[in-house]
């Protein structure tokens, strides 16, 4: 049973099937996926077989089982799950004191029945666009695997687009949850700045650090996502979810956003637009600087964050971060001082631009996803590091905290490519809204891979 | 930027064998750092050191 996590929930809260057979299904899939895919560090089917079953106690004795009632659900591997070693893709952590509680936000999904199934695979210490990872291998993209996943949060993208579960966690300080969300086709949320919990997240840079879902339709996403803000949840998006775009204005990111050579992202952002009746373009002023500012504050909030490590045991850091940990830690802070200014001017403008508009639209990626161990991408005609330039497109909007709805867009005889939802602080409602309003039109879509 | 002296600074000591590719990152970092200072901020313009949007 490959549903959907309503699907699911739905099923589960009315007897159709029990908690125990859907999380014994998904986790005979991981078991069958998982070496081809290497999306899952750890699975816990002890765990998973015990929430199920309360899960199933609950509707027995006739209590709410919750909204997420037996959907299966993993966690990109930073997050804190009590009793295995909060690895965050490193492994100088797997020593580490095991968490005695889970972090808020796999509280928060188990408190509304969904069900545990494991840790999912990351760049090391979320530096990466990728999921290349040394110590535990790379995550294949469910799509085509000779291509990767996407990162830091590929093992969370790829399960989803892969159907071993419906819904799954990841984080976003630059583009880590939209960038996979984009190279596997499936939709994902990077919330507002602050407005999800982080604790017990391994953060990477705390003053860019987002923690957010990954599902394959914008209706899960909703409802994922209400779940996560919190009991009583403070905004429901799920309620609001099919009240359609009307008065909603928006318009196409042009200038910095617009590589005349990027051909799949600007035809899906044209999709994307045509379908929603966009015609007007705006400029984001200075994206690239912001975009310079965002890559040289993460350098330094990373490196610092790591200083204690990185002191004593640099050596056993995944060679792909290593040498840009250290180099972080050694940021004059000239730099951070200006970038940290310039992100205040930056945040001025963005605010003036959404006085006039709700959703700006832009391509999540500047290409599909790219071959696993590929070390370049064309960037405006110009060959670029692959790593460093994935997220040109993603790093000058989290940079001042907006949320994104990432749509996934697919095309015949082609690789998936996301298109990015942007909207101003706290206005995830709006960006839910639209990206089912793809959904519903036919435009944005998120099957499971044929792999 | 003599990157020993910078990490001794910090209580560091890069081992020989990554220092080139620590040299390496810093002078692409500098390169991003020198484009984004060439912008004329107002000089009334204060730090965002705890981040809200």
């Amino acid at each position: 049973m490959i549903g959907n996590a309503l699907a699911v929930a739905h099923a589960v809260r009315s007897g159709d099937i029990s908690a125990l057979e859907v999380t014994g299904a998904a986790l005979a899939r991981i078991d069958a996926s998982n070496g081809g895919l290497n999306c899952f560090t750890a699975v816990l089917a002890e765990r998973a077989l015990a929430e199920a079953a309360a899960v199933d106690g609950k509707i027995a004795r006739g209590e709410d089982p919750g909204p997420l009632a037996g959907v299966p659900f993993a966690a990109k591997n930073l997050f804190d799950i009590r009793g295995i070693p909060t690895l965050a893709g490193s492994l100088i952590r797997a020593g580490a004191a095991r968490p005695e509680r889970d972090a808020d936000l796999i509280e928060a999904l188990n408190g509304a029945g969904a069900v545990l199934t494991g840790a999912l695979n990351m760049d090391e210490f979320a530096y990466g666009f990728v999921t290349e990872n040394s110590h535990y291998g790379a995550t294949r993209n469910p799509h085509d695997r000779t291509r990767v996943a996407g990162g830091s949060s590929g093992g969370s993208a790829a399960a989803v687009a892969a159907g071993m579960v419906p819904l799954t966690l990841g984080t976003d300080t630059n583009g880590s949850i939209r960038v996979p969300a984009s190279f596997c086709g499936i939709f994902g949320l990077k919330p507002t700045f602050g407005r999800l919990s982080r604790r017990g997240a391994f953060l990477f840079s705390s003053s860019l650090d987002t923690v957010g879902p990954f599902a394959r339709s914008a209706e899960d996403l909703a409802a994922v996502y209400d779940v996560l803000q919190g009991s009583p949840c403070p905004e429901t998006c799920l309620s609001q979810l099919k009240q359609g775009i009307g008065g909603l204005r928006m318009a196409v990111a042009g200038g910095y956003f617009m590589d005349p050579g990027a051909t799949q992202a600007n035809e899906a952002v044209g999709a994307v637009a045509g379908a929603l009746g966009v015609d007007r373009m705006i400029e984001l002023p200075e994206a690239a600087r912001a975009r310079a500012a965002a890559y040289v504050i993460t350098a330094s909030e990373g490196g610092l964050h790591h200083l204690a490590d990185l002191r004593t045991e640099a050596s056993r850091y995944d060679p792909n971060t290593r040498d840009r940990f250290l180099a972080g830690a050694l940021v004059p802070a000239a730099w951070v001082s200006f970038g940290q200014r310039f992100r205040s001017w930056y945040r001025e403008q963005i605010r003036e631009i959404f006085r006039s508009v709700d959703v700006i639209l832009a391509p999540a990626t500047p290409t599909p996803a790219i071959l696993i161990g590929q070390n370049t991408i064309v960037v405006n005609g110009v060959e670029m590091p692959a790593r460093a330039n994935i997220g040109i497109f993603t790093q000058p909007i989290s940079f001042v905290g907006l949320p994104v709805v990432t749509v996934p867009i697919q095309s015949p005889g082609k690789l998936p490519i996301g298109v990015q939802l942007i909207g101003a602080p706290y206005q995830e409602a709006k960006l839910l809204r639209v990206a089912w309003d793809l959904e519903n039109a036919g435009i944005a879509s998120a099957p499971v891979a044929n792999y | 930027m003599d990157i020993n002296n910078a990490a001794a600074e910090i209580g560091l000591t890069i081992d020989p064998a990554y220092q080139a590719g620590v040299q390496e990152q810093l002078t692409r970092l500098r390169a991003v750092a020198e484009f984004l200072m060439e912008f004329p901020l107002p000089q009334d313009v204060e730090p965002a050191p705890v981040f809200q949007p």
